[in-house]
C-alpha cells in the first residue's frame, strides 16, 4: 500500500473528504442558518437586507457540496453508492429542498405582492432548515450504522432513516447552523435589524447547547462504539474539548461585539465536532449493524492507491488555487449590505 | 413498472432537462467575455450595456443549471449504485477533477461577476468573467471525459469478480483521452457556442422588430452572426469526427442511426426515412451508397450492419436513434444556411431590412436547443443496451436497496418541481427580456431601485 508521510492513501482521502465536508459546513451553514431565521424579520427591507447578505455567496457555497460529492465518490465509491441508495428519500427530499431553495431566492424579489413575497420567504426560510435537518439525519444515520449485505447494500426498512437519533443529529445541526447563521447576519447588518438578531443569537446558543449535552449522552449511552477510540487513547478527548470550548468562547465574543471572532469560533466549532466524528468513526465509515464484518471502511470502500494518488494530486494542485480566489471574492464583498441594482 | 425502466426514465428526465441550461451557460459565457473585452477596450457604452444585459440572462440560466447539476451528481449514487461501486476508480476522478477545477472556479468568480459590477476595478470584473467562462468551459470537458470514457472506454482493468468486480484506473492520460473524448468535447463545445450565438440573435432581432435598444442590437446582431457562422460550420467537421469514431468503435451504434441492417451491403446514406425494425427496412430519401463513402472513401465496402451483433446486444429503439440523429444533422445543416445567409445580408448591408429574416432569427433558438438534445439522445440511446460500452449492462447498474415506489416517488417529485422549475426561467427570461436594457428610454418603471421611480420598493 502506498503512503505518504507515513499515511496510507485511503487515509489521506479520509481527511480530505472530511476537510471538504467540514468547509461545506462551515460555508452553507451559515447560509442556511441565516435561511433559518429569515422569518423572524417582518419588514420587507429587512428580509432584503438578510438575504442579500448571502446573496453573493449561497451559489458559491453550494460548490463545496458538489466537490464533496465528487471526492466521496472519487475516493470511496462503495460508501456513496450505499449511503446515496439505502437513504434514497432522505437524499431526494435534500435535493427537493435545494431547487426550492434557489427557486424561492430568484422569485422573491420579482414581484411587489404581499402574498408572493411571503410565499417564497416561507419557502425558503423552510427549505433551509430541511436542508440543515436532512444533513444531520443523514450523519446521525452514518454515526449510528445501518444493515448491510456481503454486498455492501443497505438491508433495511426505507424509513428507518427516520429515527429519534438521526433526528437529534438533525435539530442539532441545525441550531448549530442557525447560530452560526445569526453571526454572520450580525456581521453583515447594522441598527434594528442588528439588535433583533443579537437577541435571536442567545437562543440559538441556548437551544445548541441543550442538545449537544443530550447528544453526548446519548451517544455515549446507546453507541458505545462511537467511544471505543477515545477510551484507547484517551489524549483524542482534545479533539470534543476543543469542539466545546470554542462553542464556549461565543457567548463571551458576542456579548462584546466581536462577531469576526465569534464567527471563527463557530466555525472552528464545525471544524472540531466533526473531526470527533471523524475519530469515533474511522477506519470504519459504516457500521454494518446486523453483522460487523459487512462494515463498510476506507479501505475496502476505496479506488484504487493509483487513482487515489491522482486525486491527492489534483487536491494539491487545486485546492492553493481555490482558496486564494475564495479569500479574493470574499474580499470584495466584505462591509455591510448595500442594496443596489443588482440585489435580490 | 419496474425499477430500471423508472430509473432510465428519471435519469434521462433529469439529466435532459438539465441540459437544457449548460449549453446556454457556456454559450452566453463566450458572448459575456467578447462582449466585456470589447467594452474595456473600447469603453463604447452600446458593449457596457450589452453586457450588463447578458449577464442578467446568465446569471438565470446558471443558476438554474447549478441546481440541476446537484440532482445529477447524487442520481448515480442514489440509483446507479452498482453503476457507481464498479466505475468510481475511473469515473470518479473525472467527476473530482470537475469539481476542483471546474465548478470551483466558476462558482468562486459568479459572485463577482453577477454582483461586482460598481465594486471592483473592471479588470478584476473582466477577469471574473473569464474565470466563470473558462470554469464551465472545463466542466464540459471534464463531464464529457467521463460520458465518453463510458462510450468507449480505455486505461483500466477489471479487478474482482461478480458484485465484487469493478474497473480499476491504469492509465489516466489513456482514459482521460479515450478514442471519443476529443471528437465529442469539441462537438459538445460547438454544440454550446451554437445555442448562445443564436438566443443572441433572437433577442436582439426581437428588439429591433419592437423597435428597442437599436443600437444595440444591430452590433449584438452582428457579432453573434459572426459566431454563428464560424461555428456552424466547424460543427460540420466534428460531427463527422464523431460519426467516424463511432464508425469504429460502436458501430452497433452506427448501424443502428442510419438503420442499417445487412452487413454485406453497402450502405446508402439516408437525408430522412423511417424505420421499420420488423422488416429491417427503411423508407425515405438516400444518397445511394453515401455512407459507404463517407466512411471508406469508396463505393464497394460493405458497413457492419445491426445483424453482425447478437440481439441482446443490439439497441431497442432503433428507430428513434435514426430520428434523433437525422434531426440533429438536419438541424445543424438549417443552422449553417441561417448563419451564413444572414452574414450574406449583412455583407449586402441588407440585414435590418427585412423583417420577415428577423422575425426567422428570433424563432431560431430553438434549433441548437434541440439539436444538443436529439444528439444526446441518439449518442446515449445508442449505446443502449450497455451502460459502459462493452462491459457493464445498463440492467445490472442499478441500486439493489431502491424500490419501485421510492423511484416512483422522486420522478414525481421531479416532474412536479422541474415544472415549477420550466415556469420560474421562462417567466424570467420573458420578463428580463422585457425590461430590457439600461439606454435611458423605456425602462423607468421597470427599475425599482431608483428613489424617483413612484414603485420604489423600500
Ligand atoms: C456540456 C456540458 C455539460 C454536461 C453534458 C453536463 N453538465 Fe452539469 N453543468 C455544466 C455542464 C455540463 C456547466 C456549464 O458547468 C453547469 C451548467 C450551468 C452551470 O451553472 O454549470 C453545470 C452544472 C452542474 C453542477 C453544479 C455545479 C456548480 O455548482 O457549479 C453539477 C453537480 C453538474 N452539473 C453535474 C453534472 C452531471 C453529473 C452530468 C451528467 C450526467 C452533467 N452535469 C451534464
Ligand atoms: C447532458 C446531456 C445528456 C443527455 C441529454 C443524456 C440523455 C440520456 C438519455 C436519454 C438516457 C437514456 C437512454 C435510454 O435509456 O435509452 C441516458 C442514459 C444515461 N446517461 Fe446520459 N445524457 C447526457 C449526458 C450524460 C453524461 C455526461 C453522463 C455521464 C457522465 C451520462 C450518463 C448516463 C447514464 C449513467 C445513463 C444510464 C441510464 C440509462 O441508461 O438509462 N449521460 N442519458
Ligand atoms: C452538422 C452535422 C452534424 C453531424 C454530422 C453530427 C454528428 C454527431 C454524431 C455522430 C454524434 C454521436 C457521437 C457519439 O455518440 O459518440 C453526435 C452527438 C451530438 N451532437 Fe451532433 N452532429 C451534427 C450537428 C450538431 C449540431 C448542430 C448540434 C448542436 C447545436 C449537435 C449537438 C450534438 C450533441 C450535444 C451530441 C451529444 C454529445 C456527443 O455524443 O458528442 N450536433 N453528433
Amino acid at each position: 500500500m502506498e503512503t505518504f508521510l507515513g499515511i496510507d492513501y485511503p487515509t489521506l482521502w479520509f481527511l480530505v473528504v472530511g476537510a471538504v465536508f467540514s468547509g461545506y459546513a462551515i460555508l452553507d451553514g451559515f447560509d442556511l442558518g441565516a435561511g433559518a431565521l429569515h422569518l423572524f424579520f417582518k419588514k420587507d427591507i429587512s428580509r432584503r437586507i438578510a438575504l442579500n447578505a448571502v446573496g453573493p455567496v449561497w451559489d458559491g457555497n453550494e460548490v463545496w457540496l458538489v466537490i464533496g460529492g465528487g471526492t466521496l465518490f472519487a475516493g470511496f465509491p462503495v460508501l456513496y453508492a450505499t449511503l446515496f441508495s439505502g437513504m434514497y428519500i432522505p437524499f431526494m427530499l435534500f435535493l427537493l429542498f435545494i431547487i426550492l431553495r434557489a427557486i424561492a431566492i430568484e422569485f422573491r424579489g420579482k414581484e411587489e405582492m404581499k402574498w408572493w413575497r411571503n410565499l417564497w420567504d416561507v419557502t425558503y426560510s423552510i427549505s433551509s432548515m430541511m436542508l440543515a435537518l436532512c444533513l444531520g439525519i443523514v450523519l446521525g444515520n452514518v454515526l449510528k450504522g445501518m444493515p448491510l449485505t456481503a454486498n455492501y447494500e443497505f438491508n433495511g426498512d426505507w424509513l428507518s432513516f427516520f429515527n429519534p437519533y438521526a433526528l437529534l443529529v438533525g435539530f442539532t445541526t441545525l441550531f448549530l447552523m442557525t447560530l452560526h447563521g445569526g453571526i454572520y447576519l450580525c456581521i453583515k447588518t447594522e441598527g434594528k435589524l442588528f439588535e433583533k438578531i443579537k437577541k435571536l443569537l442567545r437562543y440559538a446558543i441556548a437551544g445548541f447547547v441543550t442538545l449537544f449535552a443530550i447528544l453526548s449522552l446519548y451517544s455515549l449511552i446507546y453507541f458505545p462504539h462511537l467511544s471505543d477510540r477515545f477510551k484507547e487513547t484517551p489524549v483524542l478527548f482534545i479533539v470534543p474539548a476543543l469542539g466545546i470550548l470554542s462553542i464556549a468562547n461565543v457567548p463571551r465574543l458576542v456579548s462584546k461585539q466581536k462577531f469576526v471572532s465569534a464567527f471563527i469560533f463557530s466555525a472552528l466549532t464545525f471544524s472540531f465536532l466533526l473531526l470527533t466524528v471523524a475519530i469515533e468513526l474511522y477506519p470504519r465509515l459504516l457500521l454494518a449493524t446486523n453483522n460487523p464484518d459487512y462494515s463498510i471502511t476506507i479501505y475496502n470502500a476505496a479506488a484504487s492507491d493509483k487513482s487515489l494518488g491522482i486525486m491527492l494530486s489534483f487536491v494539491a494542485i487545486g485546492v492553493p488555487l481555490i482558496a486564494t480566489y475564495t479569500f479574493f471574492v470574499y474580499k470584495a464583498f466584505w462591509g455591510k449590505v448595500k442594496i443596489d441594482e443588482s440585489s435580490y | 413498472m419496474d425499477v430500471e425502466i423508472l430509473s432510465r426514465v428519471q435519469f434521462a428526465f433529469t439529466v435532459a432537462f438539465h441540459y437544457i441550461y449548460p449549453p446556454l451557460s457556456i454559450g452566453l459565457g463566450m458572448f459575456l467575455v467578447i462582449f466585456e473585452g470589447m467594452y474595456l477596450k473600447t469603453k463604447n457604452p452600446i458593449y457596457e450595456s450589452l453586457t450588463k444585459f447578458w449577464i442578467k440572462i446568465f446569471a438565470l440560466t446558471f443558476g438554474i443549471g447549478v441546481a440541476t447539476g446537484i440532482v445529477m451528481e447524487f442520481e448515480f449514487g442514489t440509483n446507479w449504485a452498482t453503476y457507481s461501486r464498479y466505475v468510481g476508480d475511473v469515473f470518479g476522478s473525472a467527476l473530482a477533477a470537475e469539481g476542483l477545477f471546474a465548478f470551483a472556479l466558476e462558482s468562486g468568480f459568479l459572485g463577482i461577476l453577477l454582483f461586482g459590477w460598481n465594486r471592483v476595478k473592471p479588470w478584476v470584473h473582466f477577469v471574473s468573467t473569464i474565470g466563470v467562462f473558462f470554469g464551465s468551459m472545463f466542466s464540459a470537458i471534464w463531464i464529457v471525459v467521463a460520458n465518453s470514457w463510458m462510450q468507449t472506454p480505455a486505461g483500466f482493468k477489471i479487478v474482482g469478480e461478480g458484485m465484487h468486480a469493478r474497473a480499476e484506473i491504469t492509465d489516466f492520460w489513456a482514459m482521460v483521452f479515450n478514442p471519443s473524448s476529443v471528437d465529442r468535447i469539441s462537438h459538445v463545445w460547438i454544440g454550446a457556442f451554437l445555442a448562445g450565438a443564436f438566443l443572441v440573435l433572437s433577442v436582439h432581432a426581437y428588439y429591433l422588430l419592437r423597435n428597442r435598444h437599436v443600437a444595440q442590437s444591430k452590433v449584438g446582431i452582428k457579432v453573434a452572426l459572426v459566431v454563428a457562422a464560424i461555428f456552424s460550420l466547424s460543427q460540420l467537421f466534428t460531427g463527422h469526427r464523431s460519426a467516424d469514431g463511432v464508425a469504429h468503435n460502436q458501430p452497433a451504434k452506427l448501424a443502428a442511426m442510419e438503420g442499417h441492417f445487412d452487413s454485406l451491403a453497402v450502405a446508402d446514406m439516408y437525408i430522412m426515412g423511417w424505420v421499420d425494425k420488423e422488416e429491417q427496412q427503411v423508407t425515405g430519401i438516400s444518397v445511394p451508397k453515401g455512407l459507404t463513402f463517407l466512411l471508406h472513401q469508396d463505393f464497394e465496402t460493405p458497413v457492419l450492419g445491426l445483424e453482425a451483433f447478437p440481439e441482446d446486444e443490439r439497441p431497442t429503439q432503433i428507430n428513434a436513434i435514426f430520428q434523433f440523429y437525422h434531426l440533429m444533422v438536419a438541424i445543424g445543416m438549417a443552422l449553417i444556411g441561417l448563419s451564413l445567409f444572414g452574414l450574406f445580408l449583412m455583407v449586402k448591408g441588407k440585414l435590418f431590412e427585412h423583417r420577415w429574416v428577423l422575425w426567422i432569427f428570433v424563432w431560431a433558438v430553438i434549433l441548437p436547443q434541440l439539436a444538443n438534445q436529439f444528439g444526446w439522445y441518439s449518442a446515449e440511446m445508442g449505446r443502449q443496451p450497455w451502460v459502459v460500452y462493452g462491459l457493464l449492462k445498463t440492467s445490472n447498474a442499478l441500486s439493489q436497496a431502491v424500490t419501485a415506489n421510492q423511484v416512483l416517488f422522486s420522478l414525481i417529485m421531479f416532474t412536479i418541481v422541474y415544472s415549477l422549475l420550466f415556469a420560474l426561467f421562462i417567466y424570467l427570461l420573458n420578463k428580463k427580456i422585457k425590461v430590457g436594457m439600461e439606454d435611458g428610454d423605456d425602462t423607468l418603471l421597470e427599475r425599482p431601485f431608483q428613489k424617483d421611480n413612484p414603485a420604489f420598493i423600500s
